[in-house]
């Protein structure tokens, strides 16, 4: 038996990683020494030195500008963002440099950015955020968020693995929550771009991603018990690129879509993947595309105020239910 | 502007005649091409700006002429002769400068935005500052895998104030990494004078703040930007850390060819005009006897004929296909530009 929690199985993903490829690196601020402010790294100063597990200066451009160049020579530099709401401060690196460099000059930019993202924790509004839309709007990144321990593992060496710029958010709520038998001896790697189906059902379907797959997934058991429709809910997984097939195929199946994140409402996510239902399997569907989100504020801190913007499963089984009805 | 009181003074014990001349044909064709890119621009052949690196041939020469293959470059939109130093040839200039399908780009950039690794050259973005933490990375790879290769990259006086300079010089000195920054102080950024800029615009003063060496020369002054380089790399390359060379210069055109720079007081400009770097080395070459007059005449002419083959190439050469407009965005979604590269019958000048 090989239990092991999501933050566990990032910090297997790393250390699996820097043994097999000598040109994998991890750099960020505190990675060193303190082993990550998420003991994500701990153990790998003393296991890979100095070189290949990096504390850096408090500078998220410089950092990621730093990987970049390492990556231009054919480095696989992991970048570590104490929080994912500090990437910002790397926010022209990331579109201008490294999302543009393959179409400009054909210079792939292999490149890991992760980072504890996501709320539920009480961390407020610098602490708590969701980045994709920040970057799913820009050609040439790649995004990931795992919702399993066993992807938590797998997509994160498959990033590093990745040609391209892979932006890797893990939820800092599921850290220690979640816990999963990874087995001893299988490689694990969860391909980029293939969303996955957790849950089976004809009447509707949920898709979503990160920690709020957790929630679908309770929303559709109560739908199940409480009112006997059954949802299937998409994992997605990846969310840039899109898994065409399988956001098209949930619509085809069940003809009603729920989009359910945890990223605030207007210009998310959720807004793109309607666009695409809509546009290619319009006459299949049999109600309109509903969507849970967080509201359009930021991240509030006090506990009462945190629970009234996170989705949660009442508001999906309400939004379900109206939907299974409709 | 006064000339600055502290320059390096120079000796030209290191460069041989052979190298003095390679110096002032690189300078020569720096400014040639230039002449010949605003020749095209005149006539509307150019689909975008033009930057003119007049006056200020030296800081990218004799900098780039100080490194050896393997040294990374990362050039600004003024460092053409850099170009020329690391093997780009002139048509590749024009045919990307007229947005040609057989230019390194496939037309999908502008300018001077391309790069070769294999040629040792990065290409830049827009955004100034940003070459200096990627360029910063690159020595930290020589760094890693135990190759003594530099990285070198410039930066003007404007640039010097964005958040990349300052994150990406700590970085590199915080780390003592094989990494060489030139600044070119040339007056002016667009139109705002380096006065309005920063309080202390002896930029090199900033040297000793970062922990880092600094030297402050006439970047003018072909061989003395060359040895500060040379100085830079020698101490990079025995793991002594980046070094800050300031290059005092004069941007003697607008910002881009559409700026007349009428906020540029006309006696500065001959202040400096006086002090042209070509002119320079060639007083220079002929009074200590490496070159006579009609030796140095003599060079133009096979270079005014090349580019003048060079520009006929990029002129006959068809735009891009539309079809060039996608793929190539991240590895595997059909890069068109493979196909183009066979249509070219060329091997590419992409890596």
């Amino acid at each position: 038996m090989a239990v092991v929690t999501y933050v566990e199985a990032i910090r297997q993903a790393i250390w699996e990683e820097l043994e097999r490829d000598p040109a994998v690196f991890l750099l960020g601020q505190d990675v060193g020494t303190y082993g990550g402010a998420f003991r994500v790294s701990a153990g790998m100063l003393e296991r890979f030195g100095p070189e290949r597990v990096r504390d850096t200066p408090i500078s998220e451009s410089a950092i990621v500008g730093c990987a970049i160049g390492a990556a231009l020579l054919g480095m696989r530099p992991i970048v570590e963002m104490q929080f994912i709401d500090f990437i910002g401060l790397a926010f022209n690196m990331i579109t201008n440099f490294a999302a543009k460099a393959r179409y400009r000059w054909g210079a792939g930019v292999s490149l890991v950015i992760r980072g504890p993202s996501g709320g539920g924790v009480h961390g407020g509004p610098f602490h708590s955020q969701n980045v994709e839309a920040w970057f799913a709007h820009t050609p040439g990144l790649k995004i990931v968020q795992p919702a399993t321990v066993r992807d938590a593992k797998g997509l994160l060496k498959s990033a590093v693995r990745d040609p391209d710029p892979v932006i890797y958010l893990e939820h800092k709520f599921l850290y220690r929550r979640l816990k999963e038998d990874l087995g001893e001896d299988e490689e694990i790697l969860t391909p980029i771009g293939r969303a996955a189906s957790r849950r089976a059902g004809d009447d509707l379907a949920i898709l979503t991603y990160g920690a709020m797959v957790h929630v679908a997934l309770e929303a559709a058991e109560r739908l199940s018990r409480e009112d006997g429709a059954e949802a299937e809910v998409i994992d997605l997984r990846t969310l840039s690129p899109l898994d065409d097939e399988a956001i098209l195929g949930a619509a085809r199946r069940t003809g009603r879509i729920l989009l359910v994140h945890e990223d605030t409402r207007t210009g998310g996510l959720a807004g793109e993947l309607a666009a695409r239902v809509c546009e290619s399997a319009f006459e299949w569907l049999d109600a309109p595309v509903l969507r849970v989100t967080a509201p359009d504020t930021p991240v509030p801190y006090s506990p009462p105020l945190e629970d009234a913007f996170l989705p949660s499963a009442d508001k999906v089984l309400d939004a379900a239910r109206r939907l299974a009805a409709y | 502007m006064d000339a600055p009181p502290d320059l390096l003074r120079h000796t030209t014990a290191r460069l041989s005649e052979k190298q003095l001349l390679e110096l002032y044909r690189f300078m020569l064709m720096n400014r040639l091409v230039e002449d010949r890119l605003g020749k095209l621009y005149r006539q509307g052949k150019i689909v975008g700006g033009l930057y003119s690196s007049f006056g200020q041939e030296a800081t990218s020469v004799g900098s780039a002429y100080a490194l050896r293959p393997g040294d990374k470059i990362g050039p600004m939109i003024r460092n053409l002769g850099s170009l020329l130093v690391k093997g780009i040839r002139p048509r590749e200039i024009f045919c990307q400068y007229m947005a040609r399908a057989a230019g390194p780009t496939f037309g999908r950039d502008v300018n001077l935005h391309f790069g070769d690794l294999q040629r040792d050259c990065v290409a830049p973005i827009s955004m100034l500052g940003a070459l200096i933490p990627v360029l910063a990375g690159m020595a930290l790879a020589a760094k890693m895998r135990g190759e003594d290769h530099v990285a070198l990259t410039w930066i003007g006086d404007g640039g010097t104030s964005t958040g990349d300079f300052h994150e990406g010089l700590n970085l590199a000195a915080a780390w003592k990494l094989p990494f060489i920054l030139v600044v070119e102080n040339n007056g002016y950024a667009y139109s705002t004078p380096t006065g309005m800029q920063m309080a202390n615009s002896r930029i090199v003063d900033r040297a000793q703040g970062y922990g880092v060496r600094g030297d402050r020369v006439d970047g003018n002054d072909v061989i003395a930007v060359y040895h500060a380089t040379a100085r830079a790399v020698h101490r990079a390359r025995r793991g002594e850390g980046p070094t800050l060379i300031e290059a005092v210069t004069f941007r003697m055109r607008g910002h881009a060819e559409h700026d007349d720079a009428g906020y540029v007081p006309l006696e500065l400009v001959e202040y400096w005009r006086a002090r042209d770097p070509i002119a320079r080395l060639r007083r220079y070459l002929v009074v200590n006897g490496f070159a006579s007059e009609q030796q140095l005449d003599a060079m133009t002419e096979p270079i005014r004929a090349e580019l003048e083959a060079d520009a006929e190439f990029a002129l006959s050469s068809p735009f891009p296909d539309a079809a060039l407009a996608r793929g190539g965005v991240v590895a595997g979604d059909g890069d068109p530009r493979g196909a183009a590269r066979l249509a070219q019958g060329s091997s590419g000048w992409l890596s």
